[in-house]
């Protein structure tokens, strides 16, 4: 099993049965394909339907229904299509109960940088800032460290994407819990150790206890 | 009601250094015929508004690729590389804003509101230069609102009143921009009798819309 899909395993044990979630681009995107099979919930995608389905047959494709990454999806029964502004309505109003994103800095705030780094990479921020100031519960997925390089720091140095403590953090080697004290290592993947772990991270790690064996979906 | 107009008319109404609120979604819901007519008279200097500049070659896209653009407003420009190589040679200029902050903006100026109070973007980049105003203790943006010269939006059907029904994901910023251009040109797939759209499916009425283009040939 790589990396991506131990994270998108366990992500998938985050959600809970009967809530609205909006899944990011990219390897939050797996999650959808290990949910439960008792765990039902709609899929929003920000840029207009409540509901989301797979990827259509070849041939089946509708050119004005596509995820927010802009491949072609399709819409489940029960879905309903939405402008921007009840899209971003729902998001920043509390309506959302979960949100998965990827991240490139997460900090001992529990504070995520994942929209730019200055000078080499300016795409835009597009849903990201309104997604993590508005979820319920903001779930950052993404592989522990960027080729050895922590990517769990005292302080992001790359430009936040909002001022708001994310719930989860989930890796390849750990779950990470922000609380108010600090980032507490609730999990460890199997055969991964704490030293493990504190050595790919530049951020205080606290632990309450022994931590858990990551469970997987 | 109205007759419809070709999209080389549509195009000789819209000068040299416009401002266009253009509807659409990494192309989807975008206004391709207005688009493709204006690239083909040679526009400059214009400003776009809108969510994103798709991909070279697709929607928006083709205006940037033409050099028709000189200043985007948009949440998202990752996707098209030749956006940011112009941004980074200075042949265009870019102010990106959260993509709920934008529909809002937009909302706010076609609704005729003064601003919009969102707690999105506090504490990034994005609150730079912008009042921040505290309200049952919690801190907000004061964003301003947008209008432009003309909307660019495409629906899936009209009217000869100018009545609006959108499709699925290709809703998106299109019913919010019908409210905020001075004069907003509607660019439909198919164009019915008066009475053909039930009142239900209205989501953009007439008196909003100024122009509607011919159906394709």
């Amino acid at each position: 099993m790589d990396a991506k899909e131990r994270i998108a395993r366990r992500v998938a044990l985050e959600v809970e049965e009967g809530t609205l979630v909006n899944l990011g681009i990219g390897l939050p995107s797996l999650v959808a394909n290990y949910l439960p099979a008792d765990v039902h919930v709609y899929f929003q995608a920000e840029n207009g339907v409540i509901g989301l389905g797979a990827r259509p047959p070849e041939g089946m494709e509708d050119r004005d229904l596509t995820d927010a990454g802009g491949g072609f999806v399709t819409a489940v029964p029960g879905a309903a299509s939405i402008d921007s502004a009840m899209s971003f309505g729902l998001i920043r109003g509390g309506h959302l109960d979960m949100t998965v994103l990827g991240g490139l800095q997460v900090d001992e705030r529990g504070y995520l940088a994942n929209w730019m780094v200055p000078g080499k990479m300016v795409p835009g921020m597009g849903g990201a800032m309104d997604l993590v100031q508005g979820a319920r519960k903001v779930v950052v997925a993404m592989v522990h460290a960027a080729k050895g390089s922590p990517k769990i720091v005292p302080e992001c140095t790359l430009p936040l994407t909002a001022m708001r403590r994310v719930s989860l953090i989930v890796t390849e080697m750990c779950v990470i819990e922000p609380t108010e004290a600090g980032l507490v290592l609730r999990e460890l993947a199997e055969g991964v150790s704490v030293e493990d772990v504190r050595a790919v991270t530049s951020a205080a790690l606290i632990l309450e206890g022994e931590p858990k064996v990551m469970p997987l979906a | 009601m109205k007759t419809a107009i070709t999209p080389a008319r549509a195009a000789e109404m819209i000068p040299d250094g416009a401002s266009l609120l253009i509807g659409g979604f990494m192309g989807v819901g975008t206004p391709n015929r207005l688009i493709d007519a204006l690239v083909a008279v040679g526009r400059k200097d214009l400003t776009v508004i809108a969510n994103d500049t798709a991909k070279p070659g697709v929607g928006i896209g083709k205006l940037i690729s033409a050099g028709a653009v000189s200043h985007v407003v948009a949440s998202h420009i990752g996707l098209n590389p030749e956006t940011q190589a112009k941004m980074i040679s200075g042949e265009l200029t870019v102010e990106l804003v959260p993509q709920g902050t934008l529909v809002e903006r937009i909302r706010a100026g076609g609704v005729g509101l003064g601003g919009v109070l969102t707690p999105t973007g506090v504490g990034t980049p994005v609150e730079e230069g912008k009042d921040k105003i505290e309200i049952d203790g919690t801190t907000y943006l004061l964003e301003r609102p947008i209008k432009a010269d003309f909307a660019l939006i495409a629906a899936k059907q009209c009217d000869y009143v100018g009545n609006l029904e959108y499709t699925l994901t290709a809703h998106n910023f299109n019913p919010v921009m019908a409210l905020a251009g001075r004069k907003v040109i509607a660019e439909p797939d198919h164009i019915l009798p008066i009475g053909a759209i039930p009142p239900d499916a209205v989501k953009t009425p007439g008196v909003l819309v100024h122009y509607i283009l011919e159906r394709k040939h």
